[in-house]
């Protein structure tokens, strides 16, 4: 146990803190849903350059080309959280497609879509889950059948943030419609202008359409616009998969979240009275506090793990169900103490946040639900961390 | 940076967990159970052969000289095999209170005793840490104490006990000192020795020789996170045999284990309690390193692990079915130990306001 950084570590955060001081003035004031504008693609052109994005993609390819070092991309997070300047673009393409393509892709594939993946100037959209193969992904039914050199695709898929605003698509869709269900998937990479794609916004419970459908009509798409091999597909989005429930249940965003409750119940008051003088919401504060303590520290653990290349086994497995559940918890805090003001929303008077607290509550339920249910982490974790026996499977009729 | 244990302390938990083991078998914490040994001797010599009751004590007088960290892995191991030996208050907080605050004498006195395992401490801080019930508190006056304490910890085989007295002074009191009355209470917890000392006019030996409103957080936070590790430790041996249990047990035909209702269960404990184990290690690291967070760490780690316990404990049960709640299989010595730490040195939900008040959060 050691928490200090080595001299080395130091030196390169005052590099970092440094950076901050001379850029921060021309950083973007945040990434929105819609398409990046101008000084988002600046910023992310500088933040390569520097390498406090991209960092440990192949120059080749238009990263920065460094040695991974966990600590150092820590540090990275660390700064620009304290700095309030927003890090690199995260979207689904750089943070799920491009570590994919660099483990599965072809030469050409990684020379043609990682840089301007990178660079934000190709957006992508992922097109797994379909309305009937949700936990079970595996069974879904979008169907490419040969035709010459090309797949012809038809079927949906849901839940498809940024389908709306993205120039590619990375889609899962059946390929050997008599092979077993896992092996009768492939990965296929294409344009979201191909004629035959219907793109139609999902308005969820928050009244705000953060997702999509994807209809596909006889879409037809090139054989070589295929990553990894035939029916393979499932192999190599299990790879972005692992990718993805990474990035939720991260502990500094709970840590954000806590510190903007605490201010928020020194602030506020109930019959004159500010809400950090109640027992009972002070009580739940504290409580939500150590949670939220714990796993950022269980989050450095891990990060050692990994720095010494361990598996952590069961303790990596519950970040994603303990992370969003604590998130919604602090947003239940936050209403909780609200009282009647915490349940006014869109553009009411007395709103509070901009309405934020409900938006979150309601849209971490969808983060609880999405990316594995609550319930399939909890099969994850007893079978994977616990060794418990699967379910048996049930003998089709 | 490095959040993780040294070899070396992996190596030290592991050998006092292979020790445990084979001395406090469940078979022999049954037995000191049902005879009330408040220290049982076996197991007790075990862990002096490995130099546990002299863990934190200064090498000087003839410790180890070891961190509250490598105390926090042993209590977690004390924990998983529900010893029935003295530790938290004997090994842990009284040697902290005579380092902190005891003179030459005092130190030369009692660490190199308690250090070889000859003598054995108890601690009586319960009115400083949970507050007093049952009109208890010690007034301190010319050497000599009077009034009475509750729920003084590691009090059966004390041979020594530091109290804390109405002001948060900390005194030094032989067993044997004349005018002082031993009453044993019995809690639900057989495998942890709990009592009440009442005092008429006892020579005690004040502990004065430093800061003893920072002497006595000190003596306080160690010992809640002792008790937060302890409760890691019998909580997963819980989980761990209700695992263990689930795929042993049929019923309609399969290992209930194969149930996600009761695979869920098990998923829910272990993510549960898991992160706990980081809060721990950060409290134990920052007692010794970044002494002004341990206040606040010790009140988190104490109060998260006392829900955790009672959560796990209950449901590890409920997973054993009826067999659970029988004495014959023996779950509820654990079920126990997490019930009784949860309650020492400051429930949850006052280790929780002590949080806030150090936050300055209490008007």
């Amino acid at each position: 146990m050691d928490l200090n950084y080595s001299p080395q570590y130091e030196a390169f955060r005052a590099e970092v803190r440094e950076f901050l001081k001379t850029h921060s003035k021309s950083a973007p004031g945040g990434f929105g849903v819609s398409r990046p504008g101008g000084n988002v693609l600046a910023w992310q052109k500088l933040l390569i350059a520097h390498g406090y994005a991209a960092r440990t993609i192949p120059k080749e390819y238009g990263g920065f080309g460094a040695e991974p070092d966990i600590l150092k991309s820590r540090i990275i997070a660390e700064e620009f959280a304290a700095a309030k300047v927003p890090m690199g673009m995260a979207s689904q393409g750089i943070s799920m497609f491009v570590p994919t393509l660099l483990e599965m892709g072809t030469e050409e594939q990684k020379q043609k879509y990682i840089k301007p993946t990178l660079n934000g100037e190709i957006i992508w959209c992922q097109g797994y889950s379909e309305p009937g193969s949700g936990s079970d992904l595996a069974s879904l039914q979008t169907k490419a059948t040969e035709d010459g050199d090309d797949f012809i695709i038809n079927g949906q898929k849901i839940w498809t943030s940024t389908a709306k605003q993205s120039d590619m698509i990375f889609c899962l869709v059946r390929t050997e419609p008599d092979a077993p269900k896992h092996e009768g998937i492939s990965y296929l990479i294409f344009s979201m202008k191909t004629p035959g794609i219907e793109v139609r916004p999902l308005v969820t419970m928050t009244g705000h359409a953060e997702f999509n459908e994807v209809f596909f009509t006889d879409v037809r798409v090139p054989k070589t616009q295929i990553v990894g091999a035939r029916g393979q597909g499932w192999f190599v989005a299990n790879a972005t998969l692992k990718h993805e429930r990474g990035m939720l249940g991260d502990p500094n965003q709970a840590g954000a979240r806590l510190r903007e409750i605490i201010d928020l119940m020194h602030k506020e008051t109930l019959d004159g009275e500010r809400l950090i003088d109640n027992p009972l919401f002070r009580d739940r504060l504290v409580q939500l506090q150590s949670r939220v303590l714990a796993m950022q520290f269980h989050g450095l653990r891990l990060l050692t793990a990994s720095a010494k290349k361990e598996d952590a086994g069961l303790a990596r497995l519950i970040v994603k169900l303990q992370g969003c559940e604590i998130n919604h918890q602090l947003a239940a805090l936050a209403i909780d103490a609200l009282g009647e003001l915490g349940v006014l929303y869109g553009d009411s008077p007395h709103l509070r946040a901009y309405g934020s607290w409900q938006h979150r509550y309601m849209f971490d339920l969808g983060l609880i639900i999405g990316g594995g249910t609550a319930q399939i982490q909890k099969n994850i974790i007893s079978e994977r961390g616990l060794n418990m026996p699967r379910e048996p499977k049930t003998v089709k009729a | 940076m490095e959040f993780g244990l040294s070899e070396d302390q992996r190596l030290m938990q592991d050998s006092v967990r292979r020790t445990l083991e084979k001395v406090s078998s469940l078979d022999r914490v049954r037995k000191a159970a049902e005879a009330k040994e408040a220290k049982a001797t076996d197991v007790w010599h075990a862990l002096v052969e490995l130099g546990v009751p002299g863990l934190l004590i200064d090498e000087e007088f003839g410790g180890m000289g070891l961190q509250l960290l490598d105390a926090a892995l042993i209590a977690e191991m004390l924990g998983r095999f529900v010893a029935p030996v003295p530790f938290v208050a004997s090994a842990v907080m009284a040697p902290i209170a005579i380092a902190a605050l005891g003179s030459p004498t005092q130190k030369e006195a009692w660490l190199p005793k308690l250090a070889s395992g000859e003598i054995v401490a108890g601690v009586a801080i319960a009115e400083r840490s949970s507050g007093a019930r049952e009109s208890a508190g010690v007034t301190a006056s010319g050497g000599k104490l009077t009034g009475k304490t509750l729920f003084v910890m590691d009090f059966g085989a004390a041979d020594i006990f530091v109290v804390g007295d109405n002001k948060g002074g900390l005194h030094i009191v032989k067993a044997d000192a004349k005018g002082l009355t031993k009453v044993a209470l019995t809690s639900i917890d057989l495998t942890s020795s709990v009592g009440e000392l009442q005092f008429d006019n006892v020579e005690a030996s004040a502990l004065a020789s430093g800061d003893a409103k920072a002497g006595l957080q000190r003596v306080l936070d160690a010992g809640r996170i002792m008790l937060a590790a302890d409760t890691l430790g019998a909580g997963w041996m819980m989980i761990d045999k209700a695992v263990d249990y689930s795929k042993e047990r049929k019923q309609f035909g399969r290992v209930i284990g194969s149930f996600q209702a009761v695979k869920h269960l098990c998923a829910e404990m272990a993510s549960e309690i898991e992160p706990g184990r980081s809060l721990i290690w950060y409290a134990a690291y920052a007692f010794d390193h970044m002494p002004d967070e341990a206040p606040l760490m010790a009140a988190h780690a104490k109060s998260f692990m006392g829900d955790v316990g009672r959560f796990v404990a209950r449901t590890a049960t409920e997973v054993h079915g009826g067999m659970g709640f029988t004495d014959l299989l023996g779950l509820h010595y654990w079920f126990k130990r997490i019930g009784l730490a949860r309650q020492l040195l400051g429930s949850p939900e006052r280790a929780r306001n002590d949080a806030a008040r150090l936050q300055g959060w209490v008007a």
